[in-house]
């Protein structure tokens, strides 16, 4: 226990920038929980119309290219879509 | 690193200092830039625009020479130079209190404009003290303003309000900003259980204009309304930098980390457990 304490423990100087890492991203984007939930239905709705996806495990989230959470660099979105059965083109009608 | 604070002669600066979240010491920093700018010859005009919570004049120690107030002076009931109180200690230093039985709603943004113009051809330079907040008292602050210095401690709440400002100011077209970050304790940085300078300055990305280290000796410059600027204590020393830099002098940073000796390290290691 004193050894996994001893070397497991996070820094909370760490903790805050993870935080503050994600809180400040979807502050500066504005974009509501509820919002994420239509945009994550619509693209589901469009990727399924040509490919079979799993849209129960898709994840779509808002995140900066690089590691970096700084003013300068571009929020993306991002999104997650596991395909459940790629059809055969050959059998395709 | 580039200063944005360089100045052209003859003319004058407006300068808000703001922050967003409360109590991360704007008023503070707006006193004690506004003193060490005046030490070096300067004409200087402080003005309170927290209407309603007016501080500025007991931090100066001036809260005993009132008359009127800038409610006063946007309502005509004075002239601007019946209100501003000079401060007998540092020849060229005015502050401009505000009302303390008002609120926001009593000096609009047009009005402030209007004040300050009529203020810039007294004056080399001009330190609003912005309230805490983003609603119309901050507004009216960042109206008439030049540039801005943004005021924040290395905690996850005072940095995501400095960014909400630093996007409101964007917003307002002040683009002109530069960082101050106060309360800084070398030990818990050392111990990783604060953020850096350099983190705060890479969360937020911009300008560093100063760190001024968390330190006893402002507590009792406030109690004894005396700014504390140019005295030897570290925080008198680094508000003495952050004027240095405001005139466009290139100064080094405070080394925090001075003196970090093979025993203080693991020692820090231990503190980890």
């Amino acid at each position: 226990m004193f050894v996994k304490r001893f070397f497991l423990r996070k820094k909370s100087c760490q903790i805050a920038k993870d935080r503050l890492k994600i809180l400040l991203i979807s502050d500066r984007v504005n974009c509501s929980p509820e919002m994420m939930d239509l945009i994550k239905n619509d693209i589901a709705k469009v990727i399924s119309k040509y490919i079979k996806i799993d849209s129960d495990n898709m994840e779509i989230q808002i995140t900066t290219k690089g590691n970096k959470a700084g003013r300068g660099c571009k929020p993306s979105i991002c999104a997650n879509i596991p395909i459940a059965d790629v059809p055969f083109p050959g059998k395709q009608a | 690193m580039e200063n944005h604070f360089s100045k052209e002669q003859h003319s004058c600066e407006v300068i808000v200092v703001t922050s967003g979240k409360g109590g991360v010491g704007k008023t503070t920093t707006t006193a004690n830039i506004g003193t060490g700018l005046a030490k070096l010859n300067k004409k200087v005009c402080m003005i309170d625009t927290d209407i309603g919570l007016r501080n500025l004049d007991v931090v100066m120690g001036l809260e005993n020479r009132i008359v009127y107030n800038l409610v006063d002076v946007v309502e005509g009931n004075c002239r601007v130079k019946q209100a501003l109180i000079r401060d007998k200690r540092h020849p060229g230093l005015f502050l401009l209190p505000s009302a303390q039985t008002r609120d926001k709603s009593a000096v609009t943004p047009g009005q402030m404009v209007k004040v300050l113009e009529h203020l810039k051809e007294l004056f080399d330079y001009i330190i609003l003290d912005c309230p805490a907040g983003i609603e119309q008292g901050f507004q009216t602050a960042i109206a008439g303003a030049d540039r801005a210095i943004v005021v924040t401690t290395p905690e996850v709440s005072a940095i995501r309000d400095a960014d909400r400002i630093i996007g409101l100011l964007e917003a307002n077209n002040l683009s002109r900003m530069s960082l101050v970050i106060n309360k800084l304790r070398l030990d818990m940085i050392r111990r990783g259980d604060m953020m850096s300078a350099q983190d705060v300055v890479d969360i937020l990305a911009i300008p560093l204009l100063g760190i001024v280290p968390d330190d006893e000796s402002v507590v009792i410059s406030t109690n004894q309304g005396e700014p504390l600027v140019g005295n030897g204590e570290p925080a008198g020393l680094a508000y003495t930098n952050i004027v240095q830099r405001i005139l466009g002098k290139e100064v080094p940073f405070l080394n925090l980390e001075r003196g970090i000796s093979f025993w203080t390290k693991v020692s820090g290691v231990f503190h980890r457990v």
